[in-house]
């Protein structure tokens, strides 16, 4: 008869990805003694050989561009440079989208994860955002208050290293804050247009340090946060939490694991995490007492929807039927602006934090009768960054010609533009949802997720206050607005797709109760952005970070009493 | 321009000293191993891998007349542009069909116009052709085919060029050596506002 491999030690946890969540819950429950298994799709992460970080785009032959100019054809699923981290596809493991449905599904598949190249943007939820319904009947509120969470947020940012100014906006709550950089002249500038509008301009949230924290150096301002740091001196779960977790000796790690399904019992317990090992591509199973799904949001709902057995034929914790339900990403919507105050600015270093300086948070959040429900924050690009393939694309399509007049155009215009990024906050529909696609498996035998997405009037008008608000600010720094025609983003493509195991105190309108733990299984548990309500207007990482932190002292006291 | 290049190469070293201390032998082995693939990247008369004698030689004067050198800088020859477009197009059958038909519809248009192959024209000859499909305005059948290679053609040695140390330093972009404490020179800041709506405070 045929037998799977199992291990014959059975872990008190295994956590089952290795980003924002998964890095937390490791680095909790390791710190405390807790023996911790820690399953990673990918391979082992080796900063030294895979970050790009300092190099010129002229120390590769193709520029960045990679073999075959794959950029110019699409086919580069991320920049050269970036941190190799992931994709939108992945050979060998697709997912579908139902018919007319535009999703896009970023999978990171190594140690890290996505927060190897991700915008160490770090942004508390507001007291609101906790009780969306309360406030304005839409959505649903969650199970915990920001007074809850704020502790968490409090270790979270201590722990990691976030930037930032006490300002005391209701939208922005302040945390523990190191000093942040002072702004470049763009940042300077767009500060000017807001005070002028009565917009707020503030010092950005970031998670990067400026002052050297547990061993790690502070920032060396090379603006190449997205490569992946060297000095791990911006945040990420691979160097931040996990190597430092490897060294208490109470963390293994398994990686090329592909996680299929939990294998439960008669009693509603997981027993066990069935993997493919991608390397003998056979199956194992490691043994477990209690088990953290921290995949990212939709990897963690396919576990569970997958994990099927007589006794849960919808798969595990899914009693309520909503695993998969309340999908969301972040409404996106960017325009640049050309500002000829800052052509023939005298030229300088300003490549500075991977990102911004200066953001604006929401600043409309007591306003009665707006178009739209919720709000967005705006990121502010611009300076001089280093050049790259495509950099100049714009100034091409804008000039045409050739020969000195094109050189002197770029020459001139070159650092004088400056980008705004709404980030808004997507109300959960019931058209937006993702379930198992009953006619296709990955290369592992695993069934795949089928995507379903829609925005509604409420995004799409929130979109059309970005263009007039940007418009303004650009305008009011005696700018011009170069690419009018944009829309809103394609579903999945800001990044922040979270809400599909949700949390909550009903069993019948949640999956997970208000400790992330599962309402039907009592000795699983989520951690990545799966148990999220909403998707507030603000980048999710940092919740994670602390809703995390939570789960992993509460999982650590009921593992101490005996209760999983 | 040389003052520039030297004080950046300056920092560059200051900064490679003050990472010395953080980066590991096998972070420092990467670096090295970057810049002895530029090394060997240079040196010695280029040999196409793709294009045949002639077509090198119009891609050549092409990139040429699209990025020329200045009083201000070398041109996208010096920058490599013409290696860049050649090795992708060995690499890509489909780049490479839209560079050889684009070359082969620049000399027949050129022969047809001048009664001379593009490369083998007058520098008057060669951007008369080049004003005509250097502009999306002036589509038509005829020109069609020569517009849209020629947006390749624009794109393609504008990233080339500007990818380059000569087309970095022609931006003067400073970047890439690290700080140890992030600074904006007053000046900067004086010119932006003198120059904007808000003025100098």
């Amino acid at each position: 008869m045929f037998q799977v491999r199992r291990s014959p030690k059975v872990y008190d946890v295994v956590v089952v990805g290795s980003g924002a969540g998964g890095g937390t819950v490791a680095h909790v429950l390791t710190a405390m003694g807790i023996e911790v298994a820690l399953l990673e799709a990918g391979p082992m992460l080796n900063p030294a050989r895979d970050f790009k970080e300092h190099m010129w785009p002229y120390q590769v032959d193709h520029r960045g561009a990679g073999e075959g100019g794959a950029w110019y054809f699409g086919r580069q699923q991320w920049g050269y440079f970036n941190a190799p981290n992931g994709y939108w596809e992945i050979e060998g493991e697709p997912y579908t989208t139902a018919p007319d449905t535009s999703f896009r599904w970023f999978r990171s598949r190594i140690l890290g994860g996505r927060t190897n190249h991700y915008g160490r943007i770090s942004l508390r939820f507001a007291d609101y955002d906790f009780k969306p319904y309360s406030t304005d009947g839409l959505g649903t509120d969650w199970p915990i208050t920001y007074e809850e969470l704020a502790p968490y947020y409090d270790k979270a940012e201590a722990f990691i290293g976030v930037t930032g100014t006490k300002e005391g906006i209701r939208s922005a709550p302040d945390g523990v804050f190191q000093p942040p950089p002072p702004p470049r002249v763009h940042e300077i500038l767009v500060k000017k247009a807001c005070d002028k509008l009565g917009i707020p301009c503030i010092p950005a949230r970031m998670a990067i340090l400026t002052r050297p924290l547990h061993g790690r150096v502070a920032c060396h301002y090379c603006g190449q946060c997205g490569r992946g740091c060297i000095t791990a001196s911006n945040y990420s779960s691979s160097q931040v939490q996990i190597f430092p977790a490897l060294k208490t000796g109470k963390l293994t790690l398994i990686t090329e694991a592909m996680v299929r399904e939990l294998i439960a019992d008669s009693e509603a317990r997981v027993t066990a995490v069935s993997y493919i090992d991608k390397r003998s591509r056979s199956e194992r199973q490691i043994r477990c007492r209690t088990v953290v799904l921290a995949a990212s949001a939709c990897e963690s709902a396919r576990i569970l929807l997958n994990s099927r057995s007589p006794r849960f034929p919808n798969g595990l914790a899914n009693s309520s039927g909503l695993v998969g339900r309340f999908l969301t990403d972040t409404v996106g919507f960017s325009l640049t602006g050309h500002i000829p105050a800052l052509e023939g600015l005298p030229r300088h270093d300003c490549d500075g934090f991977g990102g911004m300086h200066m953001y604006i948070p929401w600043w409309l959040w007591d306003k009665k009768n707006k178009e739209f429900p919720r709000g967005y924050h705006i990121e502010i690009g611009g300076g001089f960054g280093m050049p790259g393939i495509g950099s100049f694309h714009g100034a091409c399509r804008r000039h045409e010609g050739y020969g000195r007049a094109l050189k002197e155009a770029i020459r001139r215009e070159y650092g004088s533009f400056v980008h705004l990024a709404g980030r808004g906050e997507m109300i959960p529909n019931e058209y937006t949802y993702c379930e198992i696609d009953p006619n296709v498996v990955d290369r592992w035998g695993i069934p795949v997720l089928r995507f379903h997405f829609r925005w509604s009037e409420h995004e799409l008008k929130m979109v059309e206050h970005m263009r007039q608000t940007f418009t303004e600010i650009i305008e009011t720094m005696g700018g011009k607005v170069v690419n009018a025609d944009r829309g809103i983003s394609t579903g999945g493509t800001i990044i922040h797709e979270l809400g599909t195991i949700r949390m909550g105190d009903d069993p019948k309108s949640s999956a997970l109760n208000r400790y992330c733990q599962a309402h039907d299984v009592k000795n699983l548990f989520v951690a990545d952005a799966a148990p999220f309500v909403s998707n507030p207007d603000k980048n999710p990482t940092l919740t994670i970070n602390a809703l995390a932190w939570r789960t992993a002292e509460y999982l650590a006291e009921e593992l101490r009493k005996g209760n999983v | 321009m040389s003052e520039d290049f030297s004080r950046r190469q300056m920092l560059q070293q200051a900064a490679f000293g003050a990472f010395a201390g953080v980066l590991s032998a096998e972070a420092a082995q990467h670096v090295h191993h970057a810049v002895a693939q530029e090394k060997r990247a240079a040196g010695g008369p280029y040999k196409p891998k793709y294009f045949n004698a002639h077509e090198w030689r119009t891609l050549v004067r092409l990139t040429d007349l699209i990025i020329p050198s200045d009083e201000h800088s070398p041109g996208a020859v010096a920058a490599g542009a013409p290696e860049f477009i050649d090795l992708l197009c060995s690499q890509n059958a489909q780049l490479a069909a839209i560079y050889t038909g684009g070359l082969a519809w620049l000399d027949r248009e050129a022969v047809r116009r001048h009664g001379k192959q593009f490369a083998d024209a007058t520098p008057e000859q060669q951007t008369a052709l080049l004003d005509l499909i250097a502009y999306r305005k002036n589509h038509s059948p005829e020109l069609g085919p020569g517009i849209r290679f020629f947006e390749w053609a624009r794109k393609m040695t504008v990233d080339a060029y500007y990818t380059s140390k000569v087309g970095i330093a022609d931006l003067g972009y400073k970047g890439n050596v690290g700080m140890t404490e992030f600074k904006i020179p007053d000046e900067a800041i004086r010119y932006a506002l003198k120059r904007s709506p808000f003025g100098a405070d």
